[in-house]
């Protein structure tokens, strides 16, 4: 399935967003997630179904002004 | 400072009235080390972008745990309401915080603040139980629509972020703090040197926040230091209620007994 993750075009098999973030490396990570600009919840992550072109943001903590 | 005299937010009391961003600092070192000079409470970090498997974030976010100051997130760099929300909804569950400090961006030349954005962002994120700092402008009416939401501390800017140019409209913010006596108002952006920081907390401002005139400074650490003392020494000079300026001279030495006076 190609979506956007981040803003990057990515060929991913995961099909929910749990298995996005373990399939892209961020296991255990404390990271904020959004999906089509909508936030999701940490424990909302594995009943939330991908489908084609979603856009999915990944964040962590940064240095900030 | 005196116990009496502390800076109260959304109940939570400090005794710092100095807020500093954490970004641009040369290294990781220099921030603790600045943070601590300053001996300020609280300060600002972001959400921001990253690969899997990096884990550039969590060094720095260890860093600002270990040393015990509150976080405030910040909305930086959203240009819409909802990109606003969504970053502080990600900010609070990531920093498990409710404060937001919330930035809705209008303008790229001069990161001005998008204040009907801002609006309509704080009126969704209040609701929804945020704490939440507003990156305004010195407009009244604006102020006035955000207190009506539900803010209970509003933070005008001086200048543009980064600009270091000082209060571009002592006007405006005599006025806001006029208006608004009782609540919080927090100086954000702008403030470039220790005699900015020092002028705006003689006006009664509550508190400034302020991060690249630190982060940027030849001696980061030493220019934390000076913020700090400035803050003290402006906050100090408001409550001892500063003369009113005169249009001409008075002598200060007094006129009776003047020698070589002609008493005929």
């Amino acid at each position: 399935m190609r979506i956007l993750v981040n803003g990057l075009q990515c060929d991913v098999r995961a099909t929910t967003l749990c298995g996005l973030l373990n399939e892209l490396g961020y296991e255990d990570q404390k990271v904020g997630t959004a999906v089509n600009q909508e936030f999701v919840r940490s424990k909302d992550r594995e009943m939330i179904k991908l489908k084609e072109d979603d856009a999915v943001e990944i964040v962590t903590p940064r240095q900030g002004g | 400072m005196s116990d009496a005299d502390r800076l109260r937010l959304y109940g939570s009391e400090f005794g710092s009235r100095l807020l500093i961003g954490t970004a641009r600092y040369a290294s990781p070192a220099a921030l603790e080390d600045s943070i601590r000079a300053s001996e300020c409470e609280m300060v600002t970090v972001s959400l921001r972008r990253e690969a899997g498997g990096t884990r550039s974030g969590e060094s720095f976010w260890s860093l600002i745990r270990n040393l015990g100051v509150k976080v405030l997130p910040n909305t930086a760099g959203c240009r819409t309401a909802k990109e606003a929300i969504t970053t502080a909804q990600m900010a609070r569950e990531v920093f498990a915080t409710n404060w937001i400090k919330l930035e809705v961006i209008g303008e790229e030349d001069t990161l001005q603040p998008d204040v009907f954005g801002l609006i309509e962002a704080s009126r969704t994120l209040i609701k929804d139980g945020f704490y939440v700092l507003p990156y305004m402008t010195d407009d009244l009416v604006v102020a006035e629509k955000l207190l009506d939401l539900g803010c209970q501390a509003l933070m005008p800017w001086a200048a543009p972020i980064g600009s270091g140019r000082g209060v571009n409209n002592p006007f405006a913010l005599r006025a806001l703090r006029a208006h608004y006596p009782n609540t919080p108002l927090i100086i954000d952006a702008g403030i470039g040197a220790p005699s900015h920081a020092v002028a705006v907390m003689e006006m009664g401002y509550d508190a400034v926040l302020l991060n690249t005139a630190i982060s940027r400074a030849g001696d980061p650490v030493a220019m934390a230091r000076a913020f700090g003392l400035a803050i003290k020494a402006g906050r100090s000079a408001f409550l001892a209620k500063p003369m009113t300026p005169r249009d001409m001279a008075e002598p200060s030495t007094p006129i009776i007994g003047r020698p070589f006076d002609q008493l005929l």
